[in-house]
């Protein structure tokens, strides 16, 4: 079935590689999610804990020539951090645009809260957005407007309240990330890490059911690192949140995660905890998880032959 | 030779693709209508960026066009002893011409430059992505009142270029020449038309306006995500509105006034 990896030095198959290549049918049985039903909140929705908040079946995408994603399927639980890892150009950016719908898949579906993205009218792709928050990695602050206003945005976009409260909301979500002092900063002058800070508050303004993290910890400082870890965390349990984390930091985003999905040249290479995954006996998950330099995943861009280059 | 002729489909195609793009846009900026009016405030803005901020630039060339215009009005007219028309030929070339075409140009090098280079970043930094992830359509949010801003501001400057260059004319061409000054203004109300000089200036203009606002926030909307690749669109708005200005007021000039 066309699934086979493409690292030929790998050892004895582990646990997460083999569930990387089963079918996704069989996969809420392989599954041992012993501290998930802990997690997921007793929400009002009848479907909290029963269903996943996302579906992806089958995704195929492509970019020209490129295949990004080759039959990929996941489930994000409801209620937990889900962190979708893998190299750089892995297309992991990619694969959030696909769930937000700002693209669209050449095959295979994808649903949010059982709705299929890309069969959305506009006005309904516009109502589930509502729902849901996205953190960009330049944060995508509006550059004219104070912290304030951009954080107040999407309120006096999307609802009528008086003034009143939308200041003491605003004022709420900056506290909750602990800039209520910036408010009256421009982004301009917002450190890179405030400026993130600042674009979380403003995507948890509307009190979404999911939020997604394009590379939050890249490019951090060890404090601000240190709290955005924290924050993703706090905010997702506090506000019974589901999250979605993208990036390639390991250890930051292992230690938050619930769930781990490791992704590359198209495919899931192994999903399951944090601990199942480190586990993993494919050279290629070690290497990645472990930072090795040296692996399946080669130092060396193929070349031709050392001899042919320098000795003729 | 087959290598050349797909290089030529392939860009035809492209071409094609583009300028179904931009249309679509364009449907799609203007449809946005009524929630810029439900938003007035964002409309006063832009026209304020394009058209205030853009009124100096127009001022001064309009004078010094009209300057121009009244110097060498006068030399030709002399010579045939008709000096005391010199009113109507500098009002008749900036109402129906220069008016038109030269505030279009230079709007799209102040203003139609910026919009796009504004629109380019944007999207460079993702503002146009994080708006969408807000559910606030961006086209609607950003363009729309740009285009409007933009279709609004352009014939008021096109009239301010003119009664400036108007101006411009009569001091060189009385204040300087010696033009009789009851000439210069009694043949001028006389003989420039209202309709026919105008109206169909003005219209030139507005045409003008809609498409040097357009082709800036097409370009900035389709800009690679990159500081080179909104360095290009910000010539190519330049350019190609130039190019579309010109074109466009030969056709114009010659269904308007050629019967």
């Amino acid at each position: 079935m066309g699934r086979r990896r493409p690292y030929k030095n790998q050892p004895p198959r582990g646990r997460a590689e083999g569930l990387a290549t089963r079918g996704a049918e069989q996969e809420g049985k392989a599954l041992a999610r012993p501290e998930a039903p802990a997690r997921v909140p007793a929400g009002p929705r009848p479907a909290a804990g029963a269903t996943p908040l996302v579906r992806i079946r089958g995704l195929r995408f492509a970019r020209g020539e490129r295949v990004i994603f080759d039959g990929v399927d996941m489930d994000i639980p409801r209620g937990q951090v889900t962190a979708v890892m893998g190299p750089s150009g892995t297309g992991k950016t990619t694969l959030l645009k696909l769930i937000c719908g700002q693209l669209r898949p050449d095959a295979g579906t994808i649903e949010v809260d059982g709705l299929d993205v890309h069969r959305l009218s506009h006005h309904e792709l516009y109502r589930l957005r509502t729902r849901m928050g996205m953190l960009f990695q330049s944060g995508a602050l509006l550059t004219d407007l104070s912290v304030f206003e951009n954080v107040a945005y999407p309120l006096r976009e999307h609802t009528r309240l008086p003034e009143s409260m939308i200041r003491s909301l605003v004022l709420m979500k900056l506290e909750a990330v602990g800039l209520r002092g910036a408010r009256d900063l421009m982004p301009s002058e917002l450190s890179g890490g405030m400026a993130r800070r600042v674009a979380l508050a403003r995507a948890v303004a509307l009190d979404p059911m999911m939020i997604l993290y394009d590379e939050p910890f890249t490019g951090q400082d060890p404090i601000s690192l240190g709290v955005l870890v924290t924050l993703i965390r706090q905010l997702n349990d506090a506000s019974r949140l589901t999250s979605i984390v993208v990036s390639h930091d390991v250890q930051e985003t292992a230690s938050i995660a619930d769930r781990l999905y490791l992704i590359a040249d198209g495919k899931v290479m192994a999903r399951g905890t944090p601990l199942e995954v480190e586990a993993s006996g494919s050279g290629w998950v070690r290497q990645f998880m472990h930072g090795e330099p040296d692996g399946p995943v080669h130092f060396h861009y193929p070349a031709p032959e050392l001899d042919r280059d320098f000795l003729g | 030779m087959l290598e050349l002729l797909r290089q030529l489909g392939g860009s035809g195609l492209q071409s094609l693709a583009n300028i179904g793009r931009g249309h679509i846009l364009l449907a799609r900026i203007v449809l946005g209508l009524p929630s810029l009016l439900a938003r007035p405030r964002l409309l006063l803005a832009q026209i304020f960026n394009v058209g205030v901020l853009s009124m100096l630039i127009i001022g001064v060339s309009g004078l010094f066009v009209g300057m121009v215009l009244g110097l060498q009005g006068y030399y030709v007219l002399s010579q045939f002893g008709a000096a005391q028309s010199l009113g109507v030929m500098v009002a008749a070339s900036l109402v129906r011409e220069l008016g038109p075409v030269v505030t279009a140009l230079l709007v799209a090098g102040r203003a139609g430059s910026a919009l796009t280079a504004e629109v380019g970043l944007m999207k460079a930094t993702e503002q146009l992505s994080g708006l969408e992830m807000m559910a606030v359509d961006p086209v609607k949010r950003i363009l729309t009142p740009r285009f409007y801003g933009g279709l609004v501001s352009m014939p008021l400057l096109a009239a301010m270029f003119s009664a400036v260059g108007v101006i411009g004319g009569w001091f060189v061409g009385v204040g300087l020449l010696g033009v009789d000054e009851g000439a210069y203004w009694g043949q001028l109300q006389a003989k420039i038309d209202f309709q026919e000089d105008v109206v169909n200036g003005v219209i030139k203009s507005i045409v003008f306006g809609v498409v040097v606002v357009w082709i800036a926030l097409f370009q900035g909307y389709e800009a690679a995500p990159t500081s080179e690749g909104v360095s290009r669109a910000t010539t190519r708005t330049v350019v190609h509105s130039a190019l579309a200005v010109l074109g466009l007021d030969f056709v114009m000039t010659a269904l308007m006034f050629g019967n």
